[in-house]
């Protein structure tokens, strides 16, 4: 039978823990899981092949936020966190986070995985940060998935490639019972029967359209369509603040990273169209990308990274990484355009919105120990709402959400899930496969994320998504009744667009609920155009309640470490001032 | 409402000369994220069935003969 040729079947399995997402905090999870306890059973549910999939895809240049005794403090860190996401952080998960990353670090040394070290034999940490150090480059990068593998196959860990998530399965009484899924190639279903479950299905990031039109020309890994952030809402599980989209600045058109973390500390810098800095720090932070939104339309633009003016042997050491982990293509797209670094800036630009945590802060609600407000369900990395938590931050939380729904599955038994939740489901799933007529799933999914572009980007004007809200009830209805998927291949981009539309949902109820600014150029409202301490100064948690999106305030935890008043400002002067 | 196909000019170009998929190699159609790459019935090569490509490199990397290269997709280019 030829690949992607429908079949229709349903089959049942079961396992103790099933992990969903084999990017980089999916593959963290089982493995800690496993070795939690070596008895049991531990499934990695992943939509491609866990050897090749997430953001990870191609390894990494290094770590973005390692706390390294001698370099930087948990407390120091947890500061600058906080200080980043204008005060709207729970303190006890990023900075526990803190205190366990350096001993992950160690473990992935352990794995292979070199970090870069000076000629005493210390790790060379780097400053990229605002106001600390955190930035360790990995020599040998592109081995990371590599490493991650040759683990989880000595572990032993149940590994099931090309199953998508869809929907996940509770008990009468509101705890885990397991997940369903669908066979990328065959649509035939599976459902899993598990004690805990954890999610690590990455970023929202196939939300909106990239500038180029190119619909997978997107920042994030484009597998990642925000399968999580859906199936998480529709099991109830609260999702927090989550109108704190995530926006980067990437080289234009090819919408990768330029990449600052991995030049700035040679020298390199973002520059205006006059050659000048405009930007006291390149970190990744609403604020930052709010001056450079600024500058890209204030006559000053394009906006470039520059490294012409460094010493060759300098950028033939920084395309050294650049052309070989995380986006290699970056090298061939740069050649294509006769651009060579030495002689030209790189033209950046801003990418499309999408929710991520790894990089802001709008992700599944979690708590310091990965659980979400689901009994028995874990989140962990890109999709779990740990701010800025990037590749390190996945490591870190998968292990303890890992540990943590292994000792979850230990202390419970299966829950009993409904099977008329599974039969609906599968009538859902399958719909579009029934259907001799109709919009193929790309069409859908065109329209619904240039609907995103157009109304939802910053600044969020309401009566634009007003407007946004009506025009995507409109695609929905054509997804649900007109959608066509010819082979299980369209039928996975069919299900794919369902999540799309689910996030762009969120994103209009999330950023609506929010009456003030924050989070510079992330949620910018013209018409509430001030930051609203008095009022605002919360979570907003998302929830599906009776069928319906709600959403609420929830208060910041009290600080574990304090911030000092004149500290709360600092990464709201981003802009460099003009030299009198 | 009927179908027209489209034309769209694909990103991963393979080597028919060395490619062995037909000896039974699957690698680069296993490793994709996006799930783009098939198995040609009529040539028993590999090729890029849908133009879904995150021009991320997996398929050109793990090829176990080089017959894969990735180019950038023409929209973005």
């Amino acid at each position: 039978m030829a690949l992607d040729e429908i079949v229709d079947g349903l089959s049942e399995v079961s396992c103790d823990v099933l992990v969903i997402g084999g990017g980089t905090a999916g593959p963290m999870a089982a493995l800690k899981a496993k070795l939690k306890n070596p008895k049991a059973n531990v499934v990695l549910l992943e939509k491609a092949n866990v050897k090749r999939s997430g953001a990870i895809s191609m390894g990494m240049d290094g770590l973005n936020n390692a706390v390294i005794p001698g370099y930087a403090t948990p407390e120091q860190y947890t500061k600058e966190i906080t200080i980043a996401n204008d005060g709207i952080v729970d303190q006890k998960a990023v900075y526990k986070y803190a205190q366990n990353c350096y001993k992950i670090i160690e473990e992935l040394d352990s794995f292979g995985i070199r970090f870069l070290k000076n000629e005493n034999g210390d790790y060379a940490v780097k400053k990229v940060h605002h106001i600390g150090t955190y930035v360790l480059p990995m020599p040998n990068g592109e081995t990371v998935k590599k490493a991650l593998y040759r683990q989880l196959r000595r572990a032993r860990i149940l590994i099931s490639n090309r199953y998508m998530a869809t929907r996940l399965l509770k008990s009468s009484d509101g705890r885990i019972a397991g997940a369903i899924s669908v066979n990328t190639r065959t649509a035939e279903m599976l459902v899993i029967k598990a004690k805990a479950v954890i999610l690590c299905m990455g970023a929202a990031g196939r939300l909106g359209l990239p500038t180029s039109g190119y619909m997978f020309g997107t920042y994030e890994n484009a597998a990642n369509s925000g399968d999580g952030y859906s199936m998480a809402y529709h099991a109830g599980a609260a999702l927090a603040n989550l109108e704190c989209y995530q926006i980067n600045p990437l080289i234009k058109d090819y919408n990768g990273p330029a990449c600052a973390y991995v030049a700035g500390p040679f020298g390199a810098f973002t520059a205006n169209n006059q050659g000048s800095r405009f930007i006291e720090c390149d970190y990744w932070s609403g604020q930052m990308m709010l001056e450079f939104y600024n500058e890209l339309l204030s006559g000053k633009g394009p906006v470039f990274l520059q490294l012409k003016h460094l010493h060759p042997d300098t950028i033939s050491e920084i395309e050294s990484t650049l052309h070989k982990v995380e986006r290699p293509t970056r090298g061939l797209f740069q050649q294509g355009r006769g651009v060579d670094y030495r002689s030209e800036s790189i033209e950046m630009h801003i990418s499309e919105i999408g929710f991520c945590s790894g990089h802001s802060a709008s992700g599944v609600f979690v708590d310091d120990n990965a659980r979400t407000t689901v009994p028995g369900l874990y989140a962990a990395g890109d999709m779990a709402s740990v701010p800025h938590n990037y590749m390190l931050g996945a490591f870190t939380n998968g292990s303890v959400a890992g540990i943590d729904a292994m000792e979850f599955a230990d202390s419970h038994d299966f829950a009993e899930f409904d099977a008329a939740d599974v039969a609906l489901e599968r009538d859902r799933v399958m719909a579009p496969t029934k259907r001799e007529d109709g919009i193929p799933p790309n069409q859908v999914e065109y329209k619904t994320r240039r609907l995103v572009n157009d109304y939802l980007q910053p600044p969020k004007v309401t009566r634009k998504y007003e407007l946004g809200m009506r025009r995507l009830a409109e695609a929905r209805e054509d997804m649900q009744e007109r959608m066509i998927a010819r082979n299980a291949h369209e039928l996975l981009r069919a299900l794919e667009v369902q999540s799309i539309m689910d996030c762009a949902d969120m994103a209009v109820h999330a950023s609506l609920y929010r009456e003030e600014s924050r989070w510079g150029l992330y949620h910018w409202r013209t018409d509430f155009p001030e930051k609203d301490n008095e009022n605002w100064f919360c979570h907003t948690l998302l929830s599906k309640r009776d069928g319906k999106m709600t959403s609420e305030k929830r208060a910041v935890e009290p600080y574990v470490v304090p911030i000092a008043d004149d500290e709360k400002d600092l990464y709201d002067k981003q802009r460099i001032r003009a030299s009198a | 409402m009927p179908l027209a196909s489209y034309q769209t000019s694909v990103p991963v170009v393979v080597d028919d000369a060395k490619c062995i998929a037909d000896k039974g190699c699957t690698v680069c159609v296993d490793v994709c994220p996006l799930d783009v790459l098939r198995i040609s019935e009529m040539t028993n090569k590999a090729y890029m069935a849908y133009d879904e490509c995150w021009y991320c490199m997996p398929c050109e990397a793990d090829c176990p003969t080089g017959a894969v290269t990735v180019n950038i997709p023409y929209l973005l280019r």
